[in-house]
């Protein structure tokens, strides 16, 4: 199915579960440069097929719009796809689908990126294109008008059709009291509507420079080749002036827990998610971040962690129950832990049974084995990552954008590998307190009358 | 305009064809000491070892009024085997960073296996135990089932899961593609431990088997794990037979109310079987109407002109005993109809006159350009060995598949359009609350949520 533009929901696991690198194995042979204009480049070689990943990074995303334009980092992404002074009417996507090539682009809270995979021979033509579309993107009415009406349908599509998605997002604006992370990245309905062709060039000539963007090649191909192209193209384009470091507006200190509520007739299987504030990679101190991927990991992955075995299979008043960590951010991390009862099981049930589990291991920390676990799989997930050259690019894309270096990313496994049981137990009793947290309550209801509303 | 396509094509066409032809020399059609018959890849890059398998069976094995019965033996395969309960068995896995998983399709019954070459060993040996002798116990499969009633109502309330089962249902009565593959919550209350033995006992034996492997060994120590790992299955499977069908209710709509902002749509009516000598004209014919990501007929028309959908799509989906033609669109409720219409409309116009001379050189050179990117990763070229088998290709399917898309002509593409598109009638399931009246009778901006 085609999702251009799909958005990157932060609070899901997918961003930020495993990371690559070295480990005991050789990992990819990794190299990264700056051209001249500031473009930072990682070439991933990976020589089993004769192909390429090509992805172009911007360090900008929903979190760094302005406000009452929510949405427009993300409109801007599917504007991107409408043509250039030197390249009119879409002609990107044309050449890419004659020659077989496949596209897309997704935005995040930090980061926006586009990418084309290939058979590598078109490398350098993709280079070209995505150079030229750095600053040469042409709006029209015609084309800007319709693609809002597109973004409409991919908010009903993916929130408004969905009371989770619609208490998810309620959730994360109840986490953020000051930073922007606590808007929706497709934006909210209202201020969509009135987005408008001047808002996304404004927002495309502020960010869009190779000062503030990563090119990332992955694939069949070496660094000299790379960086030879990439000074060709890229190197032409000049640096802007337009760009800043970006702070964003920092969140207080967090003192009262916060719960939201929804029960819709739509809902026929309750759901109970909890979300804590937490310190992410660019800003925890050393080794908290890797604590609470392990931490994430005992509490709620597989059948053998902590929250399934007591809830699911012990206590038997759940379905399924997990936790997560959401470390790759450019400002405040997530973690989250979450379950579905049984039919009968209460929702308050639910959650003092979480609350049990959570308390246990931040009051007596964890065991040796299930820690000796946790590391053997997280750093297996980093071998078998290697396979995948698109997701090694991803990787790197969403680690760098959000302010860990090349070489971060790389000795990940390392790092998890020295994780000491007595910081696991610290992370859970210093970051899983209530006051940071926000809790949320899916329900069902009783059908609306049926009359309009 | 033309010849431009046609030098590009030329172009593309060489360099494709030794990419795909460094892949296919790779592959080996390999026999174990025990007579196994699988497809291997040796591939040194990682350290790492990866098989996909599937044996021929899946929900269309399910008892009548016990849907979800296959879905369900797979989901209990790893919860405890031999001497291990479940807690164990998951331990011996979780040790090793061994990820192991199975589940039941429509017509096969799969299983995915990835470890780290020093585990081989034991991964094999897990999945041999899961696989010939599970335990089924009581506790397991209760959890496992009060799992899967929770799955069926959430699908129950997704536009977009509901839509597909209610086509499917009306497509097929009777048979037993017309219910979920999960079950439904009267059907999956009705399985027992008995069952999920007889399923078991019935479906997992080495005649409906079809397996590929890559890592870094050579097909003789590949072999001798999947010998492990295959050891002590029954000689033959005792598949209950089903029936070819085609799909019911072509022509009719159907709308299921539903209090959501946008209505979601699924088309679909009779395709092609993978083996109909048409199919791979009706492949490109599909990739022009909808298949193709940015450059279709219908994301041009819905999506990039009107505005009228994030996702519209149309797919053909062969399967062993029917042959379908699909598509979906997500859009407004006030503007349902109008994109309806349209697709309609699409199929029709195609269907008629068949696609330009450019969209077909555009579309044979777009399927041929990007076949080498179905091969970048150990999963996907397993993914891809295993379907060439289960659809009997033939191995020498990967040398010869651009060829087939080359020598496609307009003239093919038109008689492949008659076998399924003529007279665009589609049977169509309508979830929302589509606005049907031929003209819109509301303004065109929804009332906001809240």
């Amino acid at each position: 199915m085609q999702t251009l533009a799909a958005v990157a929901i932060a609070g899901t696991a997918a961003l930020t579960m495993s990371r690559p690198a070295e480990t005991a194995i050789a990992g990819p042979d990794i190299s990264n440069f700056k051209l001249k204009n500031g473009m930072e480049v990682v070439v991933i070689p990976d020589r089993r097929t004769p192909v390429v990943t090509h992805m172009v990074w911007y360090r900008v995303g929903s979190a760094d719009e302005e406000a009452g334009k929510t949405g427009i980092a993300h409109f801007l992404e599917h504007l991107m796809f409408k043509g250039t002074k030197k390249n009119p009417s879409g002609r990107f996507s044309k050449v890419l689908a004659e020659i077989g090539g496949q596209e897309n682009a997704f935005t995040s809270q930090d980061y926006t990126a586009y990418f084309q995979r290939t058979s590598k021979e078109h490398l350098p033509q993709l280079m070209e294109f995505e150079a030229d579309r750095m600053t040469g993107l042409v709006l029209t009415d015609e084309n800007v008008l319709p693609e809002r009406d597109v973004v409409l349908e991919e908010r009903r599509s993916r929130t408004d059709s969905d009371p989770s998605a619609i208490l998810s997002e309620a959730a994360q604006a109840a986490l953020f009291a000051n930073h922007p992370y606590g808007k929706p990245i497709i934006g909210w309905e209202h201020e969509i509507r009135a987005l408008n062709r001047q808002d996304a060039l404004d927002f495309y000539k502020i960010h869009y420079a190779p000062n503030n963007a990563i090119l990332i090649v992955a694939g069949d191909v070496n660094a000299d080749e790379v960086r030879a192209l990439a000074e060709k193209t890229y190197g032409a384009v000049p640096a802007a002036a337009s760009i800043k470091p970006r702070v964003r507006p920092e969140e207080p200190e967090a003192r009262a827990q916060r719960r939201v509520e929804l029960a819709d007739p739509r809902v026929k299987q309750p759901q109970l998610s909890r979300y804590y504030l937490a310190p992410s990679y660019a800003n925890a101190a050393a080794g908290e971040a890797e604590a609470l991927d392990v931490l994430a990991h005992i509490l709620g992955s597989g059948s053998l962690s902590r929250l399934y075995r007591a809830l699911v299979v012990e206590q038997q008043i759940a379905v399924n129950a997990g936790a997560w960590y959401q470390g790759t951010a450019l400002d405040k991390g997530r973690f989250g832990v979450y379950a579905t009862p049984r039919p009968g099981t209460t929702l308050d049930a639910l959650e003092s049974a979480i609350d049990l589990v959570l308390a246990k291991v931040a009051a007596d920390g964890i065991e040796s084995a299930e820690l000796e676990r946790a590391k053997t799989r997280l750093i297996a997930d980093s071998v078998y990552a290697q396979d995948n050259q698109s997701r090694l690019a991803r990787m790197y894309g969403s680690g760098m954008t959000t302010g860990s270096t090349v070489d971060q990313i790389r000795t990940w496994p390392n790092r998890i590998r020295e994780v000491q049981p007595e910081a696991v137990r610290e992370a859970a009793r210093k970051w899983l307190e209530l006051r940071r947290s926000v809790t949320s309550r899916l329900q069902p209801a009783a059908p609306k009358s049926e009359k309009p509303s | 305009m033309k010849r431009t396509i046609v030098t590009i094509m030329t172009a593309i066409a060489l360099t494709v064809a030794s990419a795909v032809a460094s892949m296919a020399a790779k592959i080996e059609r390999a026999k174990t000491p025990g007579g196994i018959e699988f497809w291997h890849v040796r591939d040194d890059t990682l350290p790492m070892i990866s098989m996909e398998f599937a044996f021929r069976g899946g929900s269309t094995q399910d008892p009548a009024e016990k849907a979800g019965t296959a879905s369900m033996m797979a989901a209990v395969l790893d919860e405890g085997a031999g001497e291990l309960d479940a807690r164990a068995f998951q331990q011996q896995l979780e040790e090793r960073a061994i990820v192991l998983s199975f589940a039941a399709h429509r017509d096969t019954t799969r299983g995915s296996l990835k470890s780290l070459i020093e585990n081989g060993e034991q991964a094999f040996g897990l999945l041999n135990l899961a696989l010939t002798r599970p335990r089924f116990d009581d506790d397991a499969v209760e959890r496992i089932r009060a799992g899967t009633l929770a799955s069926i109502r959430r699908r129950m309330t997704d536009p977009g899961d509901l839509a597909q089962d209610r086509w499917f249902a009306r497509a097929f009565p009777n048979h037993p593609y017309g219910t979920p593959q999960r079950g439904t919550l009267e059907s999956v209350a009705k399985i027992g431990v008995d069952d999920l033995r007889a399923m078991h006992r019935g479906t997992l034996a080495r005649d409906n088997l079809k397996i590929a492997t890559i890592g870094a060994m050579d097909a003789a120590a590949a072999g001798l794990l999947v010998d492990r790992a295959f050891a002590g299955l029954p000689a033959k499977a005792k598949l209950v037979p089903v029936t070819y069908a085609s799909p019911q209710g072509v022509g009719e709509r159907n709308v299921v109310e539903m209090d959501v902002p946008q209505t979601v749509i699924m088309f679909g009516g009779a395709g092609l079987k993978r083996s109909d000598p048409d199919f791979i004209p009706a492949y490109v014919l599909n990739h022009i109407l909808g298949g193709g990501s940015f450059s279709s007929r219908l994301y041009l028309e819905v999506r990039e002109k009107r505005g009228l959908a994030y996702s519209v799509y149309s797919y053909l989906a062969p399967m062993d005993y029917s042959g379908l033609f699909m598509g979906g669109v997500s859009t407004r409720n006030d503007r349902a109809a109008e994109s309806l219409s349209i697709i309609l409309g699409e199929i029709r116009e195609i269907a008629a006159k068949g696609p330009t001379a450019e969209e077909l050189a555009k579309a044979k050179s777009y399927l041929i350009g990007s076949f080498p990117l179905r091969f970048d990763s150990s999963s996907k070229i397993a993914g891809q060995l295993l379907e060439i088998q289960l659809e009997n290709l033939g191995i020498d399917y990967i040398d010869r598949r651009n060829g087939l898309i080359e020598a496609v002509t307009a003239e093919d593409v038109k008689r492949a359009a008659n076998h399924f598109l003529t007279d665009a009638k589609m049977l169509v399931t309508l979830v929302g609350r589509p606005d049907l009246a031929p003209e819109p009778a509301r303004p065109a901006a929804p009332a906001p949520r809240g």
